[in-house]
């Protein structure tokens, strides 16, 4: 088993707690991991990605090569363009939120953005702000977006929701409680849409 | 606590290494990627309970001279910094190869090949051989473990501190690491041969000569490192010399074994006879490391030698910017594997300051200001506020080095600039601030200093500022002019109030301090959430 993910997003947005969730969980099941991740300027309001490379034998690079990913799993949809020539052509998914987060002068018009992603194959696409909203967290969007790449991982669910436990225990079971509704909101869109196709 | 498995940082790793290996102190100044190392020490709950040392310096050249002092006690230390803080710590780095150590002394030098989050791509391998110190660059999370201690033993067994050379990829990837024994704390115990801690020319002359052949005895070292390997291969066409996390990439692209003889690099001085095998059974070579080409510079020296050599110097691969599994598998030959096209309508997302945050009202008010005057020139620093250079506010004309706003402002001043403005942060101006300080008031140069102090380092993640508190008894302490010391909190609602200070004092032909202030919007939220 192997799998090479980029998670990516706007600085501030929490892409390194999706990191760390995966990182517990494959811990868990004595994976391999390396996960790269992005710390200092870019993290006020820049553009932040991470590499996370889980696999079942050793691991040697922290970056994955051009070509190779099998997800970019994104909070942003420009984010999620912005690595599509890591994508495996023939197998790489892209499971992304569709909000827009525009702190920039020259953001592209959304109507692009959302054809750009219309137009590929294997895309999981919706707007994880306005689900995470749905169920009253709205910030926890991004544990929506790790509910909406988890059917195409091989970690069991279970131990992605122990993963949300450990990380955000010190903060309450309130707290927990709702990231685990928004991940479970996630997995079943994600699972509803890929079946739609 | 044996063969426990943890999930950390490079730089996590390296701490926990140092921890377990009896380290009494880690001195540091923030710098990325180097700050987690501290800050995992601080936060380590076994490092509390033993009393390790681990508040932060003021700057690099006061971690690095602490660390000696502890050394001298016979304690283990570490020193940590990014790349550019090895410029600053310099002069006591360089000493230190002369006066030695006593108790294991490790001076960790993070790179930041690719300039993440820097204002240059210096290489700290330089510095390890100007010195004549031994450096040693470890090629994953484990072995940044593994390292520290081995490198604490070997500082202590050759008395001379050692490099951690580490690269922004490796402080912030994380990794499974085992961890393993730990070790007691060393005693207090003094230098056994004294005289070479006071660096007196006669003193030196003769340490200068027992340095010299340490080295030539560190070479041996490196022979029998078990962190330099030859790896021997079945095709001699080409023999490769990885050095660090270079040789991760050359792995990841040969997944079932590399063919091709290969130096793995983790020690240095270079051995010497190991790469001279390398040469005699390879056809030619390819060097591939991180950073600069320092090890490539080496083996080519000035005039062509009978093999031909390749690496970041001959475009194999690219001169500048951080290595990649892609530009490895180039350099070998290997195809490039088949991937799409970039998407074109992605556009670049530079960082910004945030909002809410102090130093955007500093930014209005004296863009504002200085509209009405012809020529005005703001040099700006490193923090944050670097990001004032930026639209919508374009506000700066020169960052350079941590320090350089009021000494270039002053030297501007002299050449007869005015308006002459210096903006600088608060960790920065007790970083290398208050020394150009002192040069201003004691000739009342004409420039105007705003420390935009927002109470914390903000640019490294919010790390305790050294002057929080003190900022107006340090100027007037170095002889500023009350009258000219002048505060002000930097909030929208003050924009007038701040524009009326910013004028008056711009118009004040003397030296002028402005502290304007209010709490990093990041910080402040991590208070709040702390307080309920
Ligand atoms: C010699 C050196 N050491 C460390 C750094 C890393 N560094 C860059 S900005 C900064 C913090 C500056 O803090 P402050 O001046 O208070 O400004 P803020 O970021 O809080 O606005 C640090 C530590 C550096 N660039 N150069």
């Amino acid at each position: 088993m192997k799998t090479d993910i980029i998670l990516a997003g706007v600085g501030g947005q929490g892409i390194l707690s999706i990191a760390s969730i995966l990182g517990v969980a494959a811990l868990e099941q004595n994976l391999y991991l390396k996960q790269a991740e992005v710390h200092g300027m870019s993290q006020r309001g820049g553009d932040v990605q991470s590499n996370l490379r889980l696999s079942s034998s050793p691991v040697h690079s922290d970056l994955i090569p051009l070509g190779k990913a099998d997800m970019v799993v994104s909070l942003e949809p420009m984010e999620a363009l912005r690595y599509v020539e890591y994508l495996n052509p023939q197998s790489g998914w892209i499971v992304t939120s569709t909000a827009p987060f525009v702190n920039i002068p020259n953001y592209p018009e959304q109507a692009a953005i959302d054809a750009a992603l219309a137009s590929r194959e294997r895309v999981v696409a919706f707007d994880m702000e306005a689900a995470a909203r749905e169920i009253a967290s709205p910030r926890s969007s991004n544990m929506v977006l790790l509910g909406a790449c988890s059917p195409l991982l091989d970690i069991d669910p279970s131990k992605l929701e122990d993963g949300i436990r450990a990380i955000f225990a010190r903060k309450g079971e309130k707290i927990v409680e709702a990231n685990i509704a928004a991940f479970r909101l996630g997995r079943e869109k994600a699972i509803e849409m890929r079946s739609g196709k | 606590m044996k063969n426990r498995k943890l999930l950390l940082l490079g730089d996590e790793a390296l701490a926990l290494g140092a921890l377990d290996a009896g380290l009494s102190g880690v001195y540091a100044y923030p710098g990325t990627p180097s700050t987690e190392i501290t800050e995992y020490i601080q936060s380590h709950q076994g490092a509390k309970e033993r009393g390790v040392h681990s508040h932060w310096s003021s700057n690099e050249k006061t971690a690095m001279e602490e660390a000696l002092g502890m050394s001298f006690c016979g304690k283990r230390a570490m020193v940590c910094m990014k790349h550019v803080g090895m410029n600053v710590c310099a002069d006591a780095f360089v000493n230190s190869a002369m006066t030695g150590v006593n108790g294991g002394l490790i001076v960790v030098a993070a790179d930041d090949p690719s300039m993440h989050s820097s204002q240059n791509e210096q290489d700290s391998r330089f510095y390890s051989q100007f010195a004549f110190i031994p450096a040693l660059e470890p090629s994953g999370q484990q072995e940044a473990y593994e390292m520290a201690a081995y490198a604490l033993d070997f500082s202590e067994r050759v008395q001379l501190p050692v490099m951690m050379r580490m690269v922004t990829r490796l402080c912030h990837s994380r990794a499974v690491v085992e961890q393993g024994d730990e070790r007691p704390e060393n005693t207090l115990s003094y230098p056994e041969k004294t005289r070479q801690w006071v660096l007196m020319p006669g003193n030196s002359r003769v340490r200068y000569r027992e340095v010299l052949q340490l080295w030539e005895s560190l070479k041996e070292e490196s022979e029998k490192s078990p962190y330099n390997k030859y790896i021997t291969g079945t095709d001699r066409s080409v023999g490769i010399v990885a050095s660090g996390i270079a040789f991760n990439y050359l792995m990841e692209n040969f997944p079932d074994g590399c063919p091709y003889n290969v130096v793995k690099i983790s020690q240095y001085p270079l051995p010497e006879k190991m790469l001279q095998r390398l040469a005699d059974e390879s056809d030619r070579l390819l060097v591939i490391e991180d950073g600069q080409p320092f090890i490539e510079e080496k083996l080519r020296g000035v005039l062509p030698g009978a093999k031909k050599i390749s690496g970041r110097l001959d475009g194999a691969l690219p001169r500048t910017g951080e290595l990649t599994p892609d530009a490895v598998a180039a350099a070998i030959g290997l195809k490039e594997a088949e991937h799409e096209k970039r998407c074109e309508m992605v556009v670049p997302r530079p960082p910004a300051l945030c909002q809410g945050c102090g130093h955007r009202d500093v930014f209005h008010a004296l863009n504002d200001v200085l509209a009405g005057y012809k020529d005005a020139k703001v040099f700006g620093d490193i923090g944050c506020y670097t990001l004032g250079w930026l639209s919508p506010f374009n506000a700066i004309d020169t960052v350079v080095d941590m320090g350089a706003s009021i000494t270039m402002a002053k030297g501007a001043a002299d050449a007869g600039q005015h308006p002459a403005v210096a903006v600088i942060g608060d960790s920065t101006f007790t970083h290398s601030g208050m020394t150009g300080l002192l040069d201003a008031i004691n000739e009342n140069s004409p420039i105007t200093v705003i420390i935009s102090d927002n109470l914390t380092t903000g640019m490294t993640g919010g790390q305790d500022s050294q002057g929080t508190g003190k900022l107006e008894d340090i100027c007037l302490g170095l002889g500023a002019d009350p009258a000219h010391v002048r505060t002000i909190d930097s909030l929208p609602k003050n924009h007038d109030a701040m524009m009326a200070l910013f004028k008056e004092e711009i118009d004040y032909p003397g030296l002028s301090v402005i502290v304007s202030r209010r709490e990093c919007i990041q910080t402040a939220r991590r208070h709040n959430s702390a307080k309920k």
